[in-house]
């Protein structure tokens, strides 16, 4: 019985704990990504590094409030500097929508000029970030470190496998649940949002109803803006913000868009979670699960991994390309939010 | 005649521009940046076959390029016997075991009668097993040969071939895998045609990160022989030293030009043929077909025309083209480093030379080879210079100031978006846009 | 001069005309109808009527009012409404969020005018959490009537209603508009199905390239002989 309970253990500290909060983070990213897909119809390529941006903008404001004196008790102080980080990438997005994108929309601009054009905001985005902040690595996580930490567990359950929850990672699904729920809310149940669904089904009947393009693309930067910047905060909370992992970043929420079928709110999410876990349990070595389930005290020879972990993120570039190529509309078929 | 002057305009400022840095920084790193701008200018008339002729997004650049890379490696390095002997066999087996079991899994999908699915989950069966008879017999293998002297080796080595042999090899690899990728992913649409090859692409560079017993990984292979003579040895020679005396050079500095130009030439050689064979190309009745099929696809395949065929021809060429180019860029550097191949640089600043020099035209695509390599190495200096003089009011070791300068590098990112939506807003069609149109 | 009047309209999709100095309009309370063989530009006329095409010359007239230069969405406001021809509900919407979308420009309670178009079309309120992409045809082009009616229009503009549904399904619509009309609407409508179309039409145009062959009341199309020989079948 404690051998069943501890190759639980085990698994819920390996697969179940990182698999929940790197989903929660793909599926924040690829929510922006399917709603900018939804509506305006492109792949944003530059959405990593909109994530980026409003990582940095959080991160400096976090600075400054721990500078003054400010921090948020056992939660990260980032959490209070975040609605500043919301606003600057809205604003950031709506400056770019205003100055660039707006121009193709009124050309009418065919998808693959529009993801040229992402790609050129890319470049500038991923230049202004390193130019304000540089190319180091930050950790700006403080508070309590750990929500449950392995010793502790050990103690209360008496099993030898420790289980550890990382203050960030609980901070990173509760926000994620929150953040899911609110956007299920306005899309479902308001007016906007209501206005924003449709628009994305069918922009000429909504012109006919008389829903104003202008604002529902407004709302649309506005909700992709604020997500991107806690998908991008909530990342870098828990791995160290890197600047140069954010481009990186944009197959795998590609990954979870399409998986899901891109424009599909739900299967946005649906997808950020398969990316995640699979990623988990095609490279977790089930060595030590085994000898647990396994009677006596018989160990298997090989870590028995699927795939090395160096293989990890090629995991989602895999699913990327076999979904593309067996099911290009995804789990949840879907153009429309 | 008007456009033919204005291109000559245009090629002689950017020859200027080189000369300048010439004269101002030095003509090593004027030749340094020149040899880049080349093999730059190959690899986006490579991506303008795709995009330009046909329309194709291709935005899985950088593996193509890391495939002429490991050509590069593979032709020119030197067998390494001992780890031929651990496991060379076993590899060649397990590979051999691998490449049967794709073509199993294909066959399985094609012969096997029944549904769709029935046949994917058969395809999917044979190949999962073939993948693991394949690491059963390649594992050990892989161990053994990474065992061989791991700092100095722990791999195959290559055939020991001169490496110019590799730049046709480089584009051989390339071709053959843009046939795979091509057959799967062309019937995609525009934008996920870019995700897939993106997709496909960091997957090679991950497998060529990995994979030590072939190319040793994240450890780089370096050392690389090299088409042209060394420094050291021209340093030696009276010629040299001669035309250093009379010249009033620097020995150093002599040999390390005419190693330079050396590259330099075998560059141009190679970039002229590239180009000649794709204006005739593009002037063939094959390339005004292909022109007709990018601008309206529907009308061509109602005339009969097999889309789906040219799209793949012409994927693969250019593919071969881009191999060809990264072969070219691993035998100057004289070193193969898998983690190099970033997608910012090997895809996207390839996309934006295309896009700035013309789409659809081969003197455009090299004028933005070289314009755009160049402003992405000299945005740099050019950068710290604008900010030095901007915060030339600042006191000395004024904290802003500081970060500026120490960031300044970061600017050239920032410009060539810049720059890309310029032109995408105001010359949609490039610096010298396509003929005929 | 009709409530709604378009006239001497010329334009088309930025290349050629396709409209070519045709003239169309209708009444409150009246059913006009227009008809005319595949291509005319019928379409083209009520989308040019509607201001989702640029109008190279000609007018349109609202109540008195010139509205040539409008955009769509305050046309809509002004009482105007349009149910075009394709891809006329949003599939991905339950009815009751398709009517809610009908009355998106309206701020005052429209909860009446939704329990009015369910008294219009009953199937539509027993369906009403349903999404309209899964309805039969008849059924969505009842979702896409209603949609319209949601703004309490004093113009409503239908573009080949009938399409694609069965004959019974076709008389049960008509019924419908009829019964539209005589509560003081306009109704101005693209039919393929001519004959029966101009049986409940007030007004008929004939159009054939861009341009007004006959007009008439429909009585007295469906009584020409040449009218009935060419765009009748007999
Ligand atoms: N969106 C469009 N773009 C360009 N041409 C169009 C478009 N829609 C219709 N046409 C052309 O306009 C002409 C009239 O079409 P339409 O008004 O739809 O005819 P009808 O409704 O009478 O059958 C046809 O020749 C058609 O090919
Ligand atoms: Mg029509």
């Amino acid at each position: 019985m404690t051998d069943i309970l501890n190759a639980l253990v085990l698994l819920a500290n390996f697969v179940l704990v990182p698999g929940l909060t790197y989903g929660s983070q793909l599926a924040l990213g690829a929510l922006g990504v399917t709603m900018i897909y939804a509506v305006l119809r492109f792949s944003n390529f530059g959405h990593g590094e909109t994530m980026s941006f409003g990582a940095m903008i959080t991160i400096l404001t976090t600075w400054w409030l721990q500078e003054k004196g400010i921090t948020f008790g056992v939660l990260p102080t980032a959490l209070l500097a975040l609605p500043v980080g919301i606003i600057a990438t809205v604003v950031m997005c709506l400056l770019f929508d205003r100055v660039v994108y707006r121009y193709y929309r009124r050309e009418k601009a065919n998808p693959v000029t529009y993801l040229i054009v992402s790609v050129g905001i890319l470049f500038i985005l991923s230049g202004l970030v390193r130019f304000i902040i540089g190319p180091q690595d930050r950790v700006f996580a403080d508070g309590e470190r750990f929500i449950m930490k392995a010793r502790a567990f050990k103690q209360m359950t008496g099993l030898d496998q420790g289980l550890a929850i990382k203050t960030t990672q609980g901070v990173t699904v509760v926000t994620a649940i929150v953040i899911v729920a609110l956007i299920f809310w306005f899309l479902n149940r308001t007016r906007t949002g209501k206005s924003m669904r449709a628009y994305s089904d069918n922009e000429d009947l909504a012109l006919l109803s008389g829903i104003n393009p202008a604002k529902v693309v407004a709302i649309t930067w506005v909700i992709t803006g604020a997500l991107a910047a806690i998908a991008g905060t909530l990342y870098g909370l828990d791995k160290g913000y890197k600047p140069f992992t954010y481009l990186g970043l944009v197959l795998p929420i590609f990954a979870s868009a399409i998986v899901g079928g891109v424009g599909n709110p739900l299967g946005a999410i649906a997808g950020g979670f398969v990316v995640a876990f699979s990623e988990l349990l095609l490279t977790f070595a089930y060595k030590r699960v085994i000898a647990y389930l396994t009677p006596g005290d018989w160990i298997p020879e090989g870590l028995v991994q699927l795939l090395s972990t160096d293989y990890k993120l090629a995991v989602s570039f895999v699913i990327l390309v076999i979904v593309l190529l067996v099911k290009p509309t995804g789990i949840f078929s879907g153009k429309t939010l | 005649m008007s456009t033919n002057l204005r291109n000559i305009l245009l090629f002689t400022i950017m020859g200027a521009l080189l000369v300048a840095v010439g004269v101002i920084q030095s003509a090593n790193v004027a030749l340094a940046i020149l040899n880049l701008c080349l093999i730059s200018a190959i690899m986006t008339l490579g991506v303008n076959i795709q995009w330009g002729y046909a329309g194709l997004f291709n935005a899985g650049v950088m593996g193509f390029a890391a495939l002429g890379g490991l050509a590069a490696v593979l032709v020119s390095f030197p067998p390494v016997p001992e780890a031929w002997a651990v496991g060379g066999s076993r590899a060649m087996l397990g590979a051999v075991t691998g490449a049967l079991s794709i073509v199993l899994a294909i066959l399985a999908f094609k012969m096997i009668p029944g549904g769709r699915r029935l046949r994917g989950w058969a395809a999917a069966a044979v190949a999962l097993s073939g993948v693991v008879l394949m690491r059963f017999i390649l594992d050990p293998a892989v161990e053994a040969i990474e065992a061989v002297e791991p700092a100095r080796t722990g791999f195959l080595g290559g055939l020991g071939l001169p490496i110019v042999f590799s730049w046709i090899a480089g584009g051989a690899f390339a071709a053959l895998a843009a046939w795979g990728i091509g057959k799967i992913a062309l019937g995609l649409r525009s934008d996920y045609l870019a995700i897939a090859t993106l997709g496909i692409s960091e997957i090679i560079v991950y497998f060529l990160k990995n994979e030590d017993w072939l190319a040793r990984g994240v450890k780089n292979v370096n050392g690389l022989p090299r088409p042209v003579p060394y420094e050291i040895e021209l340093q030696k020679t009276l010629w040299v030293q001669e035309l250093a005396a009379k010249l009033d050079f620097n020995v150093i500095e002599l040999s390390s030009i005419i190693v330079k130009l050396s590259y330099a030439g075998l560059f141009i050689v190679v970039l002229a043929i590239v180009f000649w064979l794709s204006e005739r190309a593009l002037k063939s009745p094959w390339g005004r077909m292909m022109r007709a099929i990018r601008d309206n696809e529907i009308a061509a395949s109602a005339m009969g025309k097999d889309v789906t065929w040219r799209h793949l021809q012409v994927f693969v060429l250019g593919s071969a083209v881009i191999g060809l180019a990264g072969a070219m860029l691993t035998t100057l550097d004289g070193i193969f480093t898998p983690a190099s191949y970033q997608p910012l640089r090997f895809t996207f600043l390839i996309w934006v030379m295309v896009i700035v020099g013309g789409s659809g035209n081969n003197l455009g695509s090299i004028l933005g080879g070289f314009a755009i390599w160049f402003f992405w190495i000299e945005a740099e200096p050019i950068g710290l210079a604008v900010i030095e003089l901007l915060t030339s009011g600042m006191g000395e070791d004024h904290a802003l100031r500081l970060h500026l300068i120490e960031n300044a590098a970061h600017t050239r990112l920032a410009t060539m978006g810049v720059v890309l939506l310029m032109v995408l807003r105001f010359s949609p069609r490039g610096l010298i846009p396509e003929r005929g149109k | 001069m009709s409530f709604l009047q378009g006239g001497g309209l010329y334009g088309g999709y930025g290349g050629a005309d396709i409209l070519h100095g045709c003239s169309i309009g209708v009444d409150k309370g009246e059913v006009a109808v227009v008809v005319g063989p595949n291509g005319a530009g019928k379409s083209t006329a009520m989308r040019a009527l509607f201001g989702l095409l640029d109008l190279r010359e000609g007018s349109v007239v609202l109540d008195e009012k010139d509205i040539s230069r409008l955009p769509p969405q305050e046309r809509v406001t002004l009482g105007m409404s349009f149910v075009p021809q394709n891809a006329n509900v949003f599939t991905s919407m339950t009815v009751e969020e398709n009517l809610e979308m009908g009355a998106f420009v309206r701020q005052d309670d429209f909860r009446p005018t939704m329990d009015q178009v369910f008294s219009l079309f009953p199937v539509l309120g027993q369906k009403r959490s349903q999404p309209a992409g899964e309805l039969s045809g008849g059924q969505r082009q009842q979702v896409a009537v209603g949609r319209a009616l949601m703004t309490q229009p004093s113009v409503l503009m239908l573009d080949e209603p009938t399409a694609g549904v069965s004959p019974i399904v076709m008389d049960e619509l008509f019924d419908r508009v009829i019964e539209i009309a005589k509560t003081g609407i306009a109704i101005l409508m693209v039919e393929q199905n001519a004959r029966q179309a101009l049986e409940i039409a007030d007004r008929g145009f004939v159009l054939v390239q861009g341009q007004n062959r006959y007009t008439d009341t429909g009585q007295a199309l469906l009584a020409d002989p040449e009218v009935r020989r060419s765009f009748l079948g007999g």
